[in-house]
C-alpha cells in the first residue's frame, strides 16, 4: 500500500533528473554518452508520468509511460545503429566531428 | 511513513547516479551509472504504487536498452574522453546558465501548483493498465507502436551492417 | 421623341442602309474573287464592277435624299431621319450605340459629293490603271474606301462616325502606299496614318468627355442636350471649349491643318484618282464635316470658334506660300487642298457653317477636275510630274487643257464659275463677322491662290515644251474614260455655285438662321485680287520668264523659307529624333530600364543572395550549438509563459 508519499518531491526529483540528463548532453562529447543521457531525460519525464497518475489516480499515465518506453528503445536502436555507421567512417565518438552539414 | 523514507533514499540515489552519468569521464562508467539511476527509479515507481511499470522499467530499460549500449560501448572501444574542443568553448558556461533558468522555471510551477491529494489505494496493477492499455482509447497507438518497432528494427539492421 | 425627330419609313431606311454597304459587297467580291473576274484588255471587270457599285450607290444616294425632301415637305417641323438597322452596337451599363445612320440635309448633301465625285473618279481609273498589275487590290480599296466614308458622313452617333474616321485613315494609308515596293510611297503611306492617329488620340478624348458631359453620343441629342448649356466665353476653358478643341485636333489630323498638315503633301505618292477622291474631295473634308455636325457645340465656345478660324486661315496663307515654290504639279495642287481646307475651317470659325459646306461642295468639284486633269498630263507624258520639264501642252492635248483651265478659272475665283461664289461667302462671313485680320488674311490668299494656280498652269501649258525629245514624240490626249469624267466635272465646277447649299444645309445646324449680308463691293474687290494674281503669273511664267529665278534670288530668304515648308517637317523630325528617339535610348533606356528595372531586380536578386550569404553562417554543423538554441528558445518560451501575462 502506497503512504503519503508527496507527488511534488516526486515531481521535483523529475525536474532535477531532466536537468542534469540536459546538461550533460551538453558537457559530454562521446555521443554515446549524449545517448545515455537522453535516455535520464526521458526517465525523468517517466516519473512525472507516474507521479501524476497516482496524484490523479487515472492509469493514462501509466500507458504513457508504457509508450515512451517503447519509443526509447526504438530511438536507442536507431541511434546506436548510426553511431556504428559513422565511426566505421570516421573512427571517432566525438559529436563534434559529426560536423559536415554546415556551410 | 516507511515509504517516504525509502522515497527520499531511492532518490537521493538516483541524484547520484545521475550526477555519476553526467560527470564521469569514462563512458563505461557512465553506463554503470546510468543502470543504477535506472533501478532507483523502478524502485520509486514501486513506491508510487505502479508495480507494472517498475518491473518492465528493469526488463526493457536496465535490461534491454542499457545491455544495447553496453554492447556497443564495448564493440566501438570506449575511450576516456579526448581533450576540450576547437570551437564551441563558451557553450558549457552557456548550456549551464541556460539549465539554471530552466530548472528554476519548472520549479516554480512546480511549487506554485497546489499538490494533487493522492487517492488512498491506489494501485496500477498489470491487470488494470492492460484493461487501459488494450481499449480502444490506446488501442490504435498501440498497434502503432508495434509498427514503430519493426521499422526502428529494419532501420537498425540496415543501418548498421557492412554492406547492404 | 420631339416632332421634328426621326420617322419610320422602311422604303427611305432600306435605301440609306444599301447604298452604305453596296460599295462594301463590292469590295468583298473583288477581295475574295477579284483576281477571277480580272481580265486583260478594255472591258476589265474587276474595275467595272468596282464602278457599277458606286453608281448604284449614287442611285440610292440620290433616291435616298429625294424621298427624305419629299418626307420633309409633307411632315411640318420634320427636319431629319434615322434610319435605323434594327440592332444595337453596343449597349453595356448605360452607354448605347444603336446601329443607326442620320439623314438630313448636311449628309444629304455630303453623300451625294461623295458617291457622285466618287462614281466619277472610279470611272477615270479604269483608263488611269489600266495596265497595273495591282489593279484589284486599287479598286478594292476604293471600294472599302467609299464605303467607309458614307459610314462617316452617315453615322448617326459618334462612335459610329469615328468607326468611318478610322477606316477611311485606313484604306488612306492603303492606297497612298499602293506601289508599297518603291520605299517613299510606303513611307508616305505610314506618314499619313501616323499623323492621322495624332489627331484621333484628341478625337477619342474629345467623345469621352462629351459623354461625360452629355451623356450621349448621339449626334441628335447631343445637338438638344448642348442646349441646355450655357455658352462659354472667349478665353474660357470649360468643358465645352475643352471636348472642342479636342475634336477640333482630330479634324486638323484629318483635314491636314497646321501642325498636322504634313502628310498630305507626301501622300501624292499614291496613284493620282487616290489623290483627287481621298485628299481633295471626300477624306479630308471629313474634318469640315466634323465641325459642321457639331456646329451647336461650336456655337457656345467663343474660344473654340476663335481657335477654328485663326488655324483655318493661317494654315491657307502658309499652304499657298508653300505652293507657290513647288515644282511638282501634284504638290501644288495638295497644298492647294491645304490651303483651300483652311477657308472650309476659316468659314466655320466667323459661324458661317453653310458656307464652310458650300466651299466643301464646290471643292470637291474643282480639286477633283484639277487632281484627275494632272493625272491626265503625267499620263500624256508617260509619268513626268515635274513642272520644269513640261511646257506648250496646250495644243498637244486640248481637252485635258480645255478642262484644266475651267478649274483653274474655278479655283481663282472668277466670277460665275462655282468656286467665286462659295470664296465670296467666306470672305464675307468673316467681314460681316468683325474680323478684320481673319478677311485680310483671306483676301491675300485669294490673291495667292490665283497667282499659283495660274503659275501652273502656264508653266504646263503655254511656252515651249522643256522635257525630253521621246517624251514629246509621246504625248498623246488620254481615253474618254478619263476625259469623260472631266468634262463632267468642269460642268460642275462651273455649276455647283448656282446651288444655294448654305440655305439647304442650315436647317440641320440647328442654330438661329444667320442672316449672311453681303457687302456689294466685295466680289469686285475679290475678283480684282484674283485677275491680279492671273495677271502677275502670266507676267512671270509666260512673258518674261527670266524673272522669277530673279525675284527668287533677290528674297532669298523667303524662298528658302517656302521651300522649307515652314519648317514643320523638319521640326517633327527634329522632335522625333532628338526629343523621342534620343531620350528614349538615353532616359528611359539606359537609365530607367537598366539602371531602375534591371537594377531593381537584380538588386533585390543580389540582396537576397548576400543576405543568405550572412544567414547561412548559422549552419556551423555542431550538433550541441543547435541544441543550445533549442534549449534557449524553450527556457524564453518558458519564460513568457509564466512570467509575461500578468
Amino acid at each position: 500500500m502506497s503512504g503519503p508519499i508527496p507527488i511534488q518531491h516526486a515531481l521535483l526529483l523529475s525536474a532535477a533528473l531532466f536537468a542534469l540528463g540536459v546538461l550533460g548532453v551538453f558537457l559530454r562529447r562521446n555521443v554515446i554518452t549524449l545517448f545515455m543521457c537522453i535516455e535520464l531525460m526521458l526517465n525523468a519525464v517517466n516519473l512525472a508520468f507516474i507521479a501524476f497518475s497516482r496524484a490523479w489516480g487515472t492509469l493514462d499515465g501509466q500507458v504513457l509511460v508504457f509508450f515512451v518506453m517503447t519509443v526509447a528503445a526504438a530511438e536507442a536502436a536507431v541511434g546506436l545503429a548510426i553511431v556504428i555507421a559513422i565511426h566505421r567512417h570516421r573512427d571517432t565518438m566525438d559529436v563534434d566531428a559529426f560536423n559536415l552539414l554546415k556551410w | 511513513m516507511i515509504d517516504a523514507i525509502l522515497f527520499y533514499v531511492f532518490a537521493a540515489l538516483a541524484l547520484g547516479s545521475a550526477l555519476g552519468v553526467v560527470a564521469q569521464r569514462n563512458p563505461l562508467y557512465s553506463a554503470f551509472s546510468l543502470i543504477v539511476t535506472l533501478c532507483s527509479l523502478s524502485a520509486i515507481y514501486g513506491l508510487l504504487g505502479s508495480p507494472f511499470i517498475a518491473v518492465l522499467q528493469i526488463v526493457v530499460y536496465a535490461g534491454a536498452i542499457m545491455v544495447l549500449f553496453l554492447f556497443v560501448l564495448m564493440l566501438l572501444g570506449a575511450r576516456r574522453e579526448e581533450a576540450p574542443a576547437r570551437q564551441g568553448r563558451a557553450l558549457p558556461g552557456v548550456a549551464l546558465a541556460l539549465v539554471a533558468l530552466l530548472a528554476l522555471q519548472v520549479a516554480s510551477v512546480i511549487l506554485g501548483a497546489a499538490p494533487a491529494a493522492g487517492t488512498p489505494g491506489f494501485e496500477a496493477t498489470t491487470r488494470k493498465v492492460a484493461e487501459v492499455l488494450f481499449s480502444v482509447r490506446f488501442l490504435y497507438a498501440f498497434e502503432a507502436t508495434s509498427i514503430l518497432i519493426l521499422a526502428a528494427l529494419v532501420g537498425a539492421v540496415a543501418l548498421a551492417k557492412r554492406q547492404l | 421623341m420631339p416632332p421634328q425627330g426621326l420617322m419610320e419609313d422602311p422604303l427611305l431606311y432600306r435605301m440609306a442602309f444599301m447604298a452604305v454597304f453596296m460599295p462594301l459587297a463590292g469590295f468583298s467580291v473583288l477581295a475574295l474573287f477579284g483576281d477571277a473576274i480580272k481580265r486583260e484588255g478594255k472591258a476589265d471587270g474587276a474595275g467595272l464592277l468596282a464602278c457599277v457599285t458606286v453608281l448604284i450607290s449614287f442611285a440610292l444616294s440620290a433616291g435616298s435624299v429625294f424621298r427624305l425632301y419629299g418626307l420633309l415637305a409633307d411632315h411640318e417641323g420634320l427636319r431629319f431621319s434615322q434610319p435605323y438597322l434594327g440592332f444595337e452596337w453596343i449597349d453595356v451599363a448605360g452607354f448605347r450605340v444603336p446601329f443607326n445612320l442620320l439623314l438630313d440635309p448636311l449628309s444629304a448633301v455630303m453623300i451625294l459629293v461623295v458617291t457622285g465625285v466618287g462614281s466619277l473618279i472610279h470611272i477615270y481609273s479604269l483608263g488611269y490603271m489600266h495596265e497595273d498589275e495591282d489593279r484589284v487590290r486599287y479598286f478594292s480599296y476604293m471600294n472599302l474606301f467609299t464605303f467607309f466614308m458614307l459610314l462617316l458622313v452617315l453615322g448617326g452617333s459618334l462612335p459610329l462616325m469615328f468607326v468611318g474616321w478610322e477606316g477611311v485613315g485606313l484604306c488612306s494609308y492603303l492606297l497612298i502606299g499602293f506601289w508599297f515596293k518603291k520605299k517613299s510611297a510606303s513611307d508616305a503611306g505610314n506618314k499619313a496614318f501616323i499623323v492621322n492617329r495624332v489627331g484621333d488620340a484628341g478625337l477619342i478624348l474629345g467623345m469621352i468627355l462629351a459623354f461625360h458631359a452629355l451623356g450621349t453620343l448621339d449626334l441628335v441629342d447631343i445637338a438638344s442636350n448642348i442646349g441646355a448649356k450655357p455658352g462659354e466665353a472667349l478665353g474660357e476653358l470649360g468643358l465645352l471649349t475643352t471636348i472642342a478643341l479636342l475634336l477640333f485636333v482630330g479634324a486638323c489630323g484629318k483635314s491636314a491643318q497646321i501642325p498636322l498638315h504634313i502628310w498630305l503633301p507626301d501622300a501624292m505618292e499614291g496613284p493620282t484618282p487616290v489623290s483627287a477622291l481621298i485628299h481633295a474631295a471626300t477624306m479630308v473634308t471629313a474634318g469640315v464635316y466634323l465641325v459642321a455636325r457639331l456646329a451647336p457645340l461650336y456655337e457656345r465656345s467663343a474660344t473654340a470658334m476663335t481657335v477654328v478660324a485663326v488655324v483655318g486661315a493661317a494654315t491657307a496663307l502658309m499652304a499657298a506660300t508653300i505652293a507657290l515654290v513647288q515644282t511638282d504639279i501634284k504638290r501644288v495642287l495638295a497644298y492647294s487642298t491645304v490651303s483651300q481646307l483652311g477657308y472650309m475651317f476659316l468659314a466655320c470659325g466667323v459661324g458661317a457653317f453653310g458656307v464652310a459646306i458650300f466651299h466643301l461642295f464646290t471643292h470637291a468639284f474643282f480639286k477633283a477636275l484639277l487632281f484627275l486633269g494632272s493625272g491626265s498630263v503625267i499620263h500624256a507624258l508617260g509619268g513626268e510630274q515635274d513642272l520644269r520639264r513640261m511646257g506648250g501642252l496646250r495644243a498637244k492635248i486640248p481637252w485635258t487643257f480645255g478642262t484644266f483651265l475651267v478649274g483653274t478659272l474655278a479655283i481663282a475665283g472668277i466670277p460665275f464659275l462655282s468656286g467665286f461664289f462659295s470664296k465670296d461667302a467666306i470672305l464675307a462671313a468673316a467681314y460681316e463677322g468683325h474680323r478684320p485680320v481673319l478677311f485680310g488674311v483671306g483676301l491675300f490668299t485669294a490673291l495667292l491662290t490665283a497667282f499659283y494656280m495660274s503659275r501652273l498652269l502656264f508653266l504646263a501649258f503655254f511656252g515651249s515644251f522643256r522635257g525630253g525629245h521621246e517624251v514629246e514624240h509621246h504625248v498623246h490626249e488620254s481615253p474618254w474614260s478619263m476625259l469623260g469624267p472631266l468634262v463632267l466635272l468642269a460642268a460642275g465646277s462651273v455649276g455647283a455655285g448656282y446651288i444655294a447649299i448654305p440655305q439647304l444645309v442650315q436647317p440641320a445646324f440647328r442654330l438661329s438662321v444667320s442672316h449672311q449680308a453681303h457687302p456689294a463691293w466685295l466680289p469686285y474687290l475679290a475678283t480684282l485680287g484674283a485677275l491680279v494674281g492671273i495677271a502677275a503669273a502670266y507676267y512671270l511664267y509666260v512673258l518674261y520668264t527670266a524673272l522669277p529665278a530673279r525675284i527668287g534670288a533677290s528674297f532669298a530668304w523667303l524662298r528658302r523659307l517656302f521651300e522649307a515648308k515652314w519648317g514643320f517637317d523638319d521640326a517633327f523630325e527634329w522632335f522625333a529624333r532628338r526629343v523621342v528617339v534620343d531620350a528614349s535610348e538615353r532616359v528611359l533606356w539606359k537609365r530607367v530600364d537598366d539602371g531602375g528595372i534591371d537594377a531593381a531586380v537584380n538588386g533585390s536578386g543580389a540582396l537576397v543572395a548576400s543576405l543568405a550569404r550572412s544567414v547561412r553562417l548559422v549552419q556551423t554543423g555542431l550538433v550541441r550549438g543547435y541544441a543550445l538554441v533549442i534549449l534557449g528558445g524553450a527556457v524564453a518560451l518558458f519564460a513568457y509563459l509564466l512570467w509575461m501575462p500578468r
